[in-house]
């Protein structure tokens, strides 16, 4: 691992499924069957940071976390 | 009396403290088996030796660094790893004492509290000094009215005694199974209700009133008390390299006289069940650790205490562990915070399945979904409540892997429907109001 990996993180208290995250970073959020974030990976490749800063950004309720 | 074993202490032992050993090695329990009662201030101080000078020049923490002592709540976490890291903090600390135990087949704590009030105190405020601490917070179930009363007079002996160097303050919380999370203490005493938060920040950073908070279990405390007047050497006399001391153990079912025992940390769970009497027949499983622990297959080759709650529940042969299971899932998900979604949805379905594998006609795609709901529930809550109910279930259709099949099969097994052997409580969920 390099240091410049970047992790995905959900704050399951905060989070009301909306599942905007799935839909904009399906390669890594899938969802279970009441509609809740299912991280595949926690570690987020380089090629898919803009799309998870996105996901990130769009999070209405800003439950999903990218951190170092 | 010899007291040359006594020489070699910490500094801060005085000379010729004799430590206290009782039957099966017990330390914490000695009180109990030299006089059977509960042990007053000038009683306590007779037994164990006057409270060691409060060390904050840093003594104790590494002392209990090198006891080796771990968190007896559960989290098995190192203790004195968790002092350095509160009195590293800048500013003053916050110690709390845990003393909820909202664990349904434990009752260690509350022996504990009720047979040697004094060494939890001790511990409590030597580890407020150590760290730094101004004040110690007592948190306690609100539903034990007896044992606040009595608490409240040992704190009142020890004011006028004049000896502590902290005050303790006595809280008596709301009692749910995931209120004496020690998140949930911290967001109680900080005004909120007694659910678990999501960390970070964990208590340490910022606990209580955003202070560096020391949050431990009672019997970890009392544990220290002892660390601090005999030393850690003398702590890892009995205990395993790995586990060193003593832990009280919660033994019940089918055993010939259940209650709480001290033994030695990592004793095989055979020989603790003994100090119980020995299994009344023959036994089916045995479940270590409580509703957040694992059933254990029999028989048990040896197997050692890990280093959860101190809980041991034997299951007779003729007993449906399908049903103990369903039932203690029911009242799980009852008990969750609902907070999180995975929780608050998959808690309770993960509970139907089982009860429908239990006692009710289970599809064909039961046991296909229930594995793949229980797949989900850990990692992904502000606590690990979820993580505990499923280890639960999923020890539980490792270990009746063979009436799993029969259930599947047949329908239920005629004991599914016996009263249990676990102690559940109703499987209500607290209202919104009974969070505070």
């Amino acid at each position: 691992m390099s240091g410049d990996d970047r992790s995905l993180a959900v704050d399951f208290t905060v989070c009301d499924g909306h599942g905007l995250c799935a839909e904009l970073l399906p390669e890594l959020v899938g969802l279970d069957e009441w509609g809740y974030p299912v991280l595949r990976a926690a570690t987020v490749p380089a090629g898919l940071l803009p799309d998870a800063r996105r996901a990130v950004a769009a999070c209405p309720v800003m439950a999903l976390r990218l951190s170092r | 009396m010899n007291l040359d074993t006594t020489d070699t202490l910490t500094p801060h032992a005085p000379e010729g403290l004799r430590p206290p050993v009782s039957p099966y090695g017990a330390r914490l329990l000695h009180g109990w088996y030299e006089t059977g009662r509960p042990a007053g201030l000038a009683e306590h101080l007779d037994l164990y030796g006057p409270l060691p000078r409060a060390a904050a020049d840093g003594a104790l923490v590494t002392a209990v660094e090198q006891s080796g002592l771990t968190g007896r709540g559960g989290g098995g976490f190192p203790t004195g790893r968790k002092l350095r890291a509160v009195a590293g903090k800048r500013g003053p600390a916050v110690v709390v004492a845990n003393g909820m135990e909202s664990e349904p087949a434990s009752s260690k704590d509350e022996t504990l509290l009720f047979l040697a009030p004094h060494l939890v105190l001790d511990g409590a405020v030597l580890a407020a000094a150590s760290v730094g601490a101004t004040t110690v917070h007592l948190c306690l179930a609100r539903t034990r009215v007896g044992q606040e009363r009595q608490l409240a007079q040992a704190v009142e002996e020890r004011r006028r005694a004049g000896r502590d160097p902290v005050p303790v303050e006595i809280h008596t919380l709301p009692h749910h199974f995931v209120s004496s999370e020690e998140t949930s203490l911290v967001n109680w005493l900080n005004g909120g209700d007694a659910r678990p938060q999501a960390t970070p920040p964990r208590p340490f950073e910022k606990g209580v009133g955003r202070r560096p908070t020391l949050v431990d279990n009672v019997e970890t405390l009392a544990h220290l008390a002892l660390i601090a007047r005999y030393g850690p050497d003398w702590f890892r006399e009995t205990g395993s390299p790995e586990t060193p001391g003593t832990t009280l153990v919660t033994l019940s079912g089918a055993v010939r006289t259940p209650g709480v025992y001290e033994v030695p940390m990592g004793s095989p769970v055979a020989r603790a069940l003994g100090v119980a009497g020995g299994p009344t027949g023959r036994l089916g499983a045995v479940l270590a650790g409580g509703f957040f622990g694992s059933w254990l297959p029999v028989p048990l080759n040896g197997v050692a205490l890990g280093r959860g709650a101190g809980v041991l529940a034997a299951l007779p042969e003729d007993a449906c562990g399908l049903a103990e299971t369903a039932a203690a899932l029911a009242y799980l998900a009852g008990q969750s915070a609902g907070q999180c979604g995975p929780c608050r949805f998959g808690l309770p379905s993960v509970a139907e399945d089982f009860a429908e594998l239990a006692w009710g006609r289970p599809g064909a795609t039961l046991l296909e979904r229930l594995n793949r709901r229980l797949g989900v529930l850990p990692g992904r809550g502000g606590c690990r409540h979820p993580d505990g109910a499923a280890r639960l279930a999923a020890s539980a259709l490792r270990v009746f892997g063979d009436d799993v099949l029969r259930h599947v099969r047949y329908g239920p097994c005629s004991p599914a429907h016996d009263a249990l052997v676990l102690p559940v409580p109703p499987a209500r969920p607290p209202k919104e109001e009974e969070w505070r």
